[in-house]
Parts: C-alpha cells; sequence; structure tokens
C-alpha cells in the first residue's frame, strides 16, 4: 500500500512501516468478505435461473405435447 | 414497505465508499498515538456498529413479526441477523488483526468491546442451527422470534456487563470517540453512512434473492413439478 | 394465576421428588467437577478470583444439565398439550417452571458449595458464606428466568441437547461476570471484604430485565 506524499508530510510521530501491512491486510480482509459474499449470492442467481429456464422448457413441452395430442384427436 | 431502488442503492453505497476511503486515506491526519495503524478504526468501528445495529434491528423485525404474523417481517429480521452475522465476522477478523499490530497478539481480552461483540457473535451463531432444527415453517418462524428479541435486548445489556468488568489499563481509541478532532469525527461519520448503506443494499439484495426462490418455488409446485 | 403455579410448582417437585432425575445428578456432576479442577489444576487449594471462577463455573454447568431436561417430560409425554387444554394463563407454566428450576438450584448449591468449601477452597467456608448469599441467590434467579426461557425454545427442536446451553451460555455470561466478580472478595483468606454493591445491582438489574422479557414472549413459544 503506497502512501501519498500528503500522508508523508503529515505524520508526526514515529510509524513503524510494518503497519502499512497490517492496515492493508484489515481493509483486503473486508473487501474479501463482501467479494465472497458477491460470488455466493452470483452462484444462487445462476442456480435460480437455470432452474426457471427448466420450467420454462418443461411448460413448453407440455403444452406442445398438449398440442400435439389435439392434432391427433382432431 | 416497498424496498427502495436496488440500483440506487448499490450506486449510493459505492459512492459513499468512495468518499469514505478518499476520506480515510487523504484527509484524515494521523494519530499521534497509533500511527498509520488507526487507520482500521475507520473500517473496524463502522463494521460493529452497523453490526450491532442490525442485531437489534433484527430483533425488532422480529417484535413485529409476533405482534403481526406476517411471514414477511420474520424474513426481514432473518435477513438482517443473517447480515449483521457476516459483518460480525468482518469485526471480529479486523479487530484482531488489529489488536496483533497495536500489541502483538491475535487476541486481548482488554479490549471490552470486542470481547462484548464475541459473545453476541456466539449467541448469535445459534440462531441458524435453532431455525433449522426445527420443521415446522410456522413453528419456527416464531421461535426465532423470540430468540430474536431475547437476543436483541441482551446485546446492549452485554456490552454493559462486560464494560464494568474490564481493566481501563490500556485506554483506547475506541472509547475516545467523544474527543477526536473534528477532521477525524466527520471521516468517521462518512465511513459509518458508508457501512451502514452497504448493510442495506446487501440486506435487499438478500431479500430480493430469498423473495424470487420462494416464488420460484411457489411457481413450480403449483405447476405441478417437485 | 396463584394457584395455577402453586398447583403446577407442586406437581413439578412432586415428579423430581419420585424420579430424581435432576437434581442428584447435577449435584454429583459438580462435586465430580470440582474433582477434576484439582488435577487439572494441580493444586490442593484455591482462593480469590480463581475459587470464585471455578465455583461459578461449575455451578453454571451444573444447572445447564437441569435445563436441558426441565421440558423434556412436557415435550415427549404430551404435557404441552393437556396445559394447553386448561383454561389457565400460560405464563403460570414459565412461572412454575422457574420457580421448580430454582429449587433445583437451591438443592444443588446446598451440596455444591459446601463440597466446595471441603474439597478446593483454602479459606473457610464460614466466613465468606454470609456475603456469599448475595450472588448466590441473584445468580440462581438468572439462571431460573434465562435457563427456563431457553429450555422451553430448545426443547421442540431437533438437537434440544445441543442448542439448550449453546443458547444459554452467552446469555449467562453476564451473570457469570457479576457473580464471580461479587464473590471474589469474599474467597480470600487474608482480609476477605464484602461484595462490591456494583456487581450486586448489576446482577439484579440483568435478572429482572431477563425475567420481564422471558414473561413477555413465553406465551408465543407455546402457541400451536
Amino acid at each position: 500500500m503506497t502512501m501519498t506524499p500528503l500522508v508523508y508530510a503529515l505524520q508526526g510521530a514515529s510509524t513503524l512501516p510494518s503497519n502499512d501491512g497490517y492496515v492493508a491486510a484489515a481493509y483486503i480482509v473486508f473487501f474479501a468478505l463482501v467479494l465472497i459474499y458477491v460470488v455466493i449470492m452470483a452462484v444462487r442467481l445462476g442456480r435460480v435461473e437455470r432452474r426457471l429456464q427448466d420450467l420454462q422448457e418443461r411448460r413448453e413441452d407440455e403444452s406442445g405435447e398438449h398440442e400435439k395430442r389435439e392434432r391427433e384427436l382432431v | 414497505m416497498r424496498s427502495p431502488s436496488l440500483r440506487a442503492l448499490s450506486i449510493s453505497t459505492v459512492l459513499a465508499f468512495c468518499v469514505s476511503l478518499s476520506l480515510v486515506f487523504f484527509y484524515a491526519p494521523i494519530e499521534a498515538d497509533q500511527g498509520f495503524l488507526q487507520k482500521i478504526f475507520y473500517l473496524h468501528v463502522p463494521l460493529a456498529i452497523v453490526a450491532l445495529c442490525g442485531f437489534v434491528i433484527g430483533g425488532l423485525f422480529a417484535i413485529a413479526h409476533l405482534r403481526t404474523g406476517d411471514q414477511r417481517w420474520d424474513l426481514r429480521s432473518y435477513v438482517a441477523i443473517h447480515m449483521s452475522l457476516i459483518f460480525g465476522v468482518g469485526v471480529l477478523l479486523t479487530g484482531s488483526i488489529w489488536a496483533r499490530a497495536s500489541w502483538g497478539h491475535w487476541w486481548v481480552w482488554d479490549e471490552p468491546t470486542l470481547v462484548s461483540f464475541l459473545i453476541v457473535f456466539l449467541l448469535y451463531a445459534t440462531y441458524s442451527p435453532l431455525r433449522f432444527a426445527i420443521e415446522d415453517p410456522e413453528r419456527q418462524g416464531r421461535y426465532a422470534s423470540v430468540f430474536a428479541i431475547t437476543a436483541g435486548a441482551f446485546v446492549p445489556l452485554n456490552f454493559i456487563a462486560v464494560r464494568l468488568s474490564a481493566s481501563y489499563v490500556h485506554p483506547r481509541v475506541l472509547g475516545a470517540t467523544s474527543n477526536l478532532p473534528s477532521s477525524m469525527a466527520f471521516t468517521f461519520l462518512v465511513s459509518l453512512a458508508a457501512m451502514a448503506l452497504l448493510f442495506a443494499t446487501l440486506c435487499s439484495y438478500e431479500l430480493a434473492a430469498k423473495r424470487t426462490r420462494i416464488l420460484l418455488k411457489v411457481r413450480s409446485r403449483t405447476l405441478g413439478f417437485r | 394465576m396463584r394457584r395455577t403455579v402453586g398447583a403446577l410448582v407442586r406437581k413439578e417437585l412432586l415428579v423430581e421428588l419420585r424420579t430424581l432425575e435432576s437434581v442428584p445428578g447435577m449435584a454429583l456432576f459438580a462435586v465430580t467437577t470440582f474433582v477434576v479442577f484439582h488435577f487439572a489444576l494441580n493444586q490442593n487449594t484455591v482462593s480469590g478470583q480463581e475459587a470464585a471462577g471455578i465455583l461459578w463455573v461449575t455451578l453454571l454447568f451444573a444447572a445447564m444439565l437441569g435445563v436441558n431436561r426441565l421440558f423434556v417430560a412436557d415435550a415427549d409425554q404430551g404435557g404441552f398439550d393437556g396445559f394447553l387444554l386448561a383454561p389457565v394463563d400460560r405464563t403460570a407454566l414459565l412461572l412454575a417452571k422457574a420457580l421448580a428450576l430454582l429449587c433445583y438450584l437451591l438443592v444443588l448449591e446446598l451440596v455444591a458449595v459446601p463440597a466446595f468449601g471441603l474439597l478446593l477452597l483454602g479459606p473457610p467456608l464460614g466466613q465468606a458464606l454470609p456475603g456469599l448469599l448475595a450472588p448466590l441467590a441473584l445468580g440462581d434467579l438468572g439462571v431460573a428466568a434465562i435457563g427456563t426461557l431457553v429450555a422451553a425454545l430448545a426443547v421442540r427442536t431437533r438437537a434440544r441437547d445441543l442448542l439448550g446451553p449453546l443458547l444459554a451460555l452467552p446469555l449467562l455470561v453476564p451473570i457469570v461476570i457479576g457473580c464471580a466478580r461479587a464473590s471474589a472478595p469474599l474467597l480470600v483468606s487474608a482480609h476477605p471484604g464484602g461484595p462490591a454493591l456494583r456487581w450486586i445491582a448489576t446482577l439484579a438489574l440483568y435478572d429482572l430485565v431477563f425475567g420481564l422479557i422471558a414473561y413477555a414472549v413465553f406465551d408465543f413459544l407455546l402457541e400451536d
């Protein structure tokens, strides 16, 4: 994590450079959590869409067979 | 209760985070005591506050559920608590990182807020197991609401109790929010707003996803498919 | 209402006296735990905060055994249905069960506290006892209120033995804090003090709040 010149200028007391790593780690953990959540939601959405697709196809099949049967009877 | 447009919420959340992060890293001054490490404060504390409010809100929704019998309140309660639990994981992880950087240990008992949070987290971690251990959906919702109300009342009491028991050997920035310089206070408030917006957005997504799944289940059943 | 509660409490205590399924187990568990602590700590005596901690943790876990069994007979043998059919206020069941649990805890302490004084406690128990009564009483009230609520919540789920303690322990942490802190100065050999008032006040407040909450929500657990 690079520090801007402004932040360098503001630095007064002693700051251990290793602290950068910890701050970065904390923010990375946070964004990773959000990202993991979004990914899980996306996977679930995919599943829902597939199921919807499946249902749609089955309905078309059923109505297709229905029409075929009707034609046969006539 | 119509939830605001998801797109509007998402966009405002992203904007809020951009503003808040810029403030954190380019505007807020470096704290004299902890230095750059203090920047975690703008992440960890809003996470904690939003998570705790989420738990209490879950309890409030549960009260509405028990009073009206409307299942939609139960769904909102569940989502609020579930999301707060996820935020809670973030709180504990960032708190642990902060503790490690400050005192060299991944966990410290001296920070009463973190300890209280752990207890609250452990309590709410039983929420999902409780729900899934009850098969009847109506009873599940009712029992879950009873739990959410009890646990929601527990949150503030727990914080008071743990704070009373804590040793004030290590004064921390967490306790000194009242005497923050205005630039830090402003940054903190913006970060808090951003976190709250994130919570609202993710909850709205979760609610929409759950409602869609329920609708799908209902439709597929009425059409005769399993 | 009072008569209903009285009748229910009498039934609970009679059943317990005849079957002896909760209290002897709780008492035995507590005494055995003290023995385990002796070996775990490799110490002959404990005092001060350590003693308070051991006493309260043991009492707490023994109480969990009682909490687990509190509603089991009702759930398994149709006691809930029988009660629901009766034209009485449903919170009477909460009060009755809580009072019964309180009685079990009192008996538990009658055995466990002297056992603790005998087996593990360094300073003499007699001098600490009067001061210990307040934390013991308030702790018992809290465990009774929360334990009954949690027991009712957990009993009709699939993993009832597991969920009961898991739900109860975080809720009981403030009670452990209050009781352990209040008892610590009493169990010191040198200059035993009295229980700090702030802990007694905390315990009383916590008991009151959770008693009220349990009273408010219990009805919803019985609707079926």
